[in-house]
């Protein structure tokens, strides 16, 4: 059987686990997390420097094989996600982007309009664009048509580690959508993860559920196997599952025969 | 983009083979599916299909329930004219058949109009013959203004257009198109279709995509069963409704199943469609298109129509005459097919009462003024 | 003269470029973008670059997120 391997962006990944490096009590662990995850695409965020203390960097901890997907996080309208994303390429870590357009701090919910226009605009200038949206198919469309390299609808509210409140929206989306889509936000539970991969996603992006766990290095070796198991299941091609019995009359006695 | 590639690619297949190497495995699993795919539709139009019918007519009937309900929509068909200047072998208009040819003139086609209207029925679809000539863009144009008085929902079913003249049409009001491939397999259609524009097989092929493009809201595909080998043409009919379905999701799509039957020729089909068979197409469309639209024309003998109302059909055609002038004429009754299901459209209500569906005239009605006159 | 980095007043000489402010506030340059009056400065130009009176200076760098 030949290897599964997810293309995107130009690369060509083993694993579909993307993971964040947000929410934990030590960076430090981020670096056994990966290691125990698999992962090779990991977020990170751009933020002002701190000019009063000396804070360590996150950057020394990350893997220098992995991926950098950094995430336009505080930005507020299509602008000033454009603007993050160009100064993130700046840094010269790759042109890779999750697109996150927020103006809702209660529920941390996407803009989908102003996300498709930050895509449109940040497509055209060669980024690759993972736009964190609703699992809204008519957003999804949009992206499509605005040259995004994937659709990342969200499971359920950041941070909540609800799981996929939104399965069937993301299940539209897996069956009409022409890009891969890469389940973001809400994944609490490897079972989950797993759920969202026998579907057919094509990858998980998993933070806070690694992060806050009790023991991250551990949960992130679940959610390893956990997405990889979910893909063997889709791969394999599930078997025969009746929903209901045959009951009622038969509609098809008039044909007569045998 | 065109679905040519695609049906050449079936066609170049060896789609036999592909039936005959299904099993019953592969039909039970696409009935335990919720989503069908490509696959999953050929096993079901395959031969190894046929013992699990009543099981795909529960699956297929509560789909149709919930995304129809219990209704059928009706129409009837308003041949304009019967100058053609095809030569469809199988066909009653074939332009070497000599019959009378005659075309509307505004006030028969105001009768005409005037008397399917008093009938009830609100929704209409227009034919006519290849000619170009006679009936042409502007004559049909000037047909949508009569006709667009007493109905509200008008479609055609015509010789292949390009997609500004399809455009016009919309803009005078047409909303439906409604052309039939005849037969998806290209060597047979060039046997079928030796002279006249319609022997150009891609450029009909490409009409409904075109029709989608200028705006028609209802776009209705279909092959004639038993031209060809019936399963192949069900199967490629099925995925170009897929393919219009996907990449126009804002046209209602939908799919015909004229069944051969006798006509004013000499010409027999080539393979034999049982009503199981016509059973096995409609329940395989309607599992892997639920949302397809479904029509059934009265090629069709009534009590067949009435058998398979739970089984996935949408549309039906009633009080019908193939003949121009047939509705309210009694000269020129040469028409294009016969007529298996001769009943009224009051009739039809009754019967459909009867069995607990609901008669539908009226699905919507145009909000906007069709533009005056020419473009 | 003064500018303004990350939203706070800071008085410098004239004639200093990017990288020896970098410098003076202990930041090394590898691990930063900076964002000079809205306008992204390359790394391979932060020596060369020299400030001006007034200069909105936004020096960012990576950190944890989802």
């Amino acid at each position: 059987m030949s290897e599964d391997i997810f293309e995107i962006g130009g690369l060509k990944l083993e694993s579909r686990l993307f993971t964040g490096t947000g929410k934990y009590a030590d960076d430090s662990v981020i670096a056994g997390v990966s290691e125990a995850s698999g992962s090779q695409v990991i977020t990170v965020a751009l933020r002002r420097v701190d000019l009063d203390s000396k804070t360590g960097n996150v950057m020394d901890f990350i893997p220098k094989d992995m991926q950098l997907l950094p995430n336009t996080s505080g930005a507020r309208t299509a602008d000033e996600a454009v603007r993050i994303a160009r100064l993130a390429r700046a840094m010269g870590c790759g042109d890779w982007i999750k697109i996150e357009v927020i103006s809702d701090n209660k529920y941390l919910l996407p803009d989908g309009y102003e996300t498709a226009k930050a895509t449109e605009i940040l497509a055209k200038e060669g980024f690759v664009v993972l736009p964190y949206v609703n699992a809204d198919l008519y957003v999804a469309r949009s992206l499509v048509d605005a040259g995004a390299a994937a659709v990342m609808p969200l499971g359920a509210p950041i941070g909540t580690n609800r799981g996929l409140k939104t399965k069937e929206m993301v299940r539209i989306l897996i069956d009409e959508i022409a890009l891969p889509i890469i389940v973001d936000a809400g994944i609490g539970r490897p079972s989950e993860a797993c759920e969202a991969m026998e579907m057919g996603a094509d990858a998980c992006l998993v933070n806070t559920a690694i992060a806050t766990a009790s023991d991250p290095i551990m949960m992130a070796k679940a959610f390893g196997r956990a997405v990889k198991a979910g893909r063997e299941a889709y791969l394999a091609g599930p078997g025969a599952m009746k929903s209901h019995a045959v009951a009622s009359s038969p509609l098809t006695g008039f044909l007569g025969g045998d | 983009m065109s679905f040519y590639p695609i049906c050449a690619e079936y066609g170049a297949a060896p789609l036999s083979e592909r039936f005959a190497a299904t099993t019953e495995d592969d039909v039970r699993r696409a009935l335990g599916k919720a989503v069908l795919d490509p696959d999953d539709f050929l096993a079901l139009i395959s031969p190894a299909a046929t013992p699990y019918l009543e099981e795909m007519a529960q699956q297929g009937s509560q789909l149709t329930m919930q995304n129809f309900g219990r209704t059928i929509q009706l129409f009837t068909p308003l041949y304009l004219s019967n100058y053609c200047s095809n030569h469809c072998v199988y066909c009653g208009f074939n332009a070497k058949n000599d019959i009378p040819r005659s075309q509307l003139e505004p006030a028969q086609l105001e009768e005409e109009a005037r008397t399917i209207a008093a009938t009830g029925l609100k929704h209409l679809l227009i034919l006519t013959g290849e000619s170009r000539g006679k009936a042409s863009p502007d004559y049909l144009d000037s047909c949508m203004t009569v006709l667009r008085k007493y109905f509200p929902s008008v479609s055609i079913e015509i010789y292949a257009m390009e997609q500004d003249e399809y455009a016009r049409l919309v803009d005078s009001g047409v909303d439906g198109l409604t052309i039939y491939q005849e037969t998806y397999d290209e060597e047979l259609y060039a046997t079928l279709h030796p002279r006249g524009p319609k022997k150009d097989f891609r450029y009909r092929l490409d009409a409904p995509e075109r029709g989608c493009k200028a705006g028609m809201r209802v776009v209705n595909i279909g092959a004639l069963l038993g031209l060809g080998d019936w399963r192949t043409d069900a199967l490629i009919t099925g995925m170009h409704a897929a393919y219009l379905q996907n990449l126009y999701p804002e046209v209602d799509v939908s799919v015909s199943l004229p069944r051969m039957r006798p006509h004013a020729g000499e010409f027999q089909p080539t393979s034999i469609v049982e009503d199981r068979d016509m059973v096995q197409i409609m329940l395989a469309l309607r599992l892997f298109l639920p949302r397809l639209g479904i029509t059934v024309s009265t090629r069709e003998s009534g009590q067949f129509r009435e058998n398979i109302l739970p089984l996935g059909v949408t549309k039906m055609s009633a009080g019908v005459s193939t003949a121009v002038g047939g509705h309210s004429q009694d000269g020129d009754k040469i028409g294009q097919f016969d007529i298996s299901d001769e009943r009224s459209v009051d009739e039809m209500c009754t019967a459909l009462r009867k069995l607990g569906y609901q008669p539908v005239f009226k699905d919507w009605e145009p909000i906007t003024e069709p533009s005056e006159g020419a473009a | 003269m003064v500018v303004i980095l990350n939203g706070q007043d800071v008085d410098i000489s004239e004639g200093i470029s990017v990288l020896e402010l970098l410098s003076i506030k202990d930041i090394s340059p590898e691990t930063v973008v900076v964002e000079r009056n809205k306008e992204i400065v390359p790394s391979d130009a932060f020596a060369e670059t020299v400030l001006n009176d007034g200069d909105h200076l936004e020096v960012l760098r990576f950190v944890g997120g989802g």
